[in-house]
């Protein structure tokens, strides 16, 4: 299950919207301008079921986002939605990785401090005596260049 | 029935006799003939694979999908506490600070080893660098890749983080680490083929209990070891999707 942000988790001025995650579940979320640079030489792994519930973060994932494992583990990956991200981005990931092929995109992603941090995501089927089982994302950091892009494109998307 | 033993050729020189000596152990421990071939080069390694010549392997984690996926090997066990890290380096001379202020077009200088290469240029895309706008040169060992660096024809160097960690000081003072990966996840196995695969427990169990004794861990140490520990199937499929994941 996943919990609004709470006012005292967030560091810095931030905004407040009410983000519709996925069928009929909405999430109040806190967000400010504040970015956390991408951490050079690491990767964030994690894994999740069939219906995107996170099953196993490293601890890369941990540090980034700024939750605990605890509160990781059983919530969905969208805990990391951030309102910038165009809901078409999402759809594609799962279309494609529903037909059991490689997604690859460059995501903004929220931290339970309210800010944020740019990755070059790839979300992989893990296919398992022929059928899939769950499925993979790593993330790792992006080049300047495709974030700029992205940071000019994303908002055409809504 | 003699079976054919293989390390990936990106093994330390140094670690070459310790191969030959545990290959020894292997034989008795499990009273099986198994030759040890040491091939020079990752190409003439994988035509012996295609070929089903081999029975047990010290795996490079690039060849670990084609091993399981296509020719039904299992993994058995991986050094304790080692994974496989990879080191972006420059001249120490060369004012760039961040991989982020490498230019198109610059010379990189590689070995063979496939997962250090990649894992290498994945920390290079970070700053807009890849295949098709970088000149890459392949070498032989990590000490010519650092000669290169040192005579200023290669800007950046990929090492192996270990290899570049027994550099002599003398070199690494003239060298400058820009970025070193902090993976963790990757790592070589010994794994195990289709003709042994009914002696995995077996084998397994051996190679988990070989630093119970003193012969045992002075073999291991004489490969750079501690210990064995087991890689269970999940682990080993995990490390293969991540590869695949990363290989783009």
């Amino acid at each position: 299950m996943i919990q609004d942000m709470k006012p005292e988790d967030i560091v810095g001025e931030y905004k407040e919207t009410l983000l519709d995650l996925y069928g009929s579940i909405c999430r109040v979320v806190l967000y400010t301008e504040i970015e956390t640079p991408y951490p050079d030489g690491k990767l964030i792994v994690s894994t999740t079921d069939k219906n995107g519930v996170i099953t196993h973060v490293n601890k890369s994932f941990i540090e980034m986002s700024g939750y605990t494992e605890e509160e990781l583990i059983n919530a969905p990956h969208s805990i990391l939605r951030h309102p910038d991200m165009p809901p078409a981005a999402f759809k594609d990931l799962w279309d494609t990785v529903n037909k059991g092929e490689k997604w690859q995109g460059i995501v903004k992603n929220l931290r339970k401090d309210g800010g944020y941090y740019w990755v070059k995501a790839t979300v992989i089927p893990n296919i398992r005596n022929g059928e899939v089982v769950s499925y993979t994302s790593v993330r790792r950091k992006p080049s300047r260049t495709r974030v700029e892009e992205c940071i000019k494109l994303y908002p055409t998307l809504f | 029935m003699s079976y054919l033993f293989t390390v990936s050729p990106d093994f330390t020189p140094d670690h070459l006799s310790g191969w030959y000596i545990f290959n020894t152990w292997l034989q008795r421990q499990s009273e099986s003939a198994i030759h040890l071939e040491m091939y020079n080069d990752f190409p003439s390694q994988r035509k012996a694979i295609k070929g089903d010549e081999v029975d047990l392997i010290y795996a490079n984690p690039f060849d670990a999908a084609m091993l399981v996926r296509e020719k039904g090997f299992l993994p058995l066990v991986k050094a304790m506490g080692v994974s496989d890290e990879a080191i972006i380096a420059v001249n120490a001379e060369n004012p760039v600070a961040d991989v982020a202020h490498l230019s198109p077009g610059i010379n990189v200088a590689v070995t063979e080893d496939p997962d250090v290469t990649m894992m290498g240029m994945i920390m290079l895309e970070a700053g807009d660098l890849h295949a098709g706008n970088i000149q890459t040169n392949v070498y032989d060992t990590y000490v010519l890749v650092a000669k290169h660096l040192l005579k200023g024809d290669a800007d950046v160097g990929i090492f192996l983080a270990e290899a570049y960690d027994d550099l002599s000081n003398m070199i690494k003072k003239q060298l400058r680490i820009l970025v070193r990966s902090q993976i963790s996840v990757i790592h070589h196995s010994l794994m195990i083929g289709p003709k042994l695969i009914d002696r995995r427990d077996e084998i397994q169990a051996l190679l988990v209990a070989m630093n119970e004794d003193d012969k045992g861990k002075d073999i291991l140490n004489s490969l750079g070891f501690k210990a064995w520990v087991k890689v269970e199937d999940e682990e080993m499929e995990f490390m293969i999707d991540l590869m695949e994941a990363l290989a783009t």
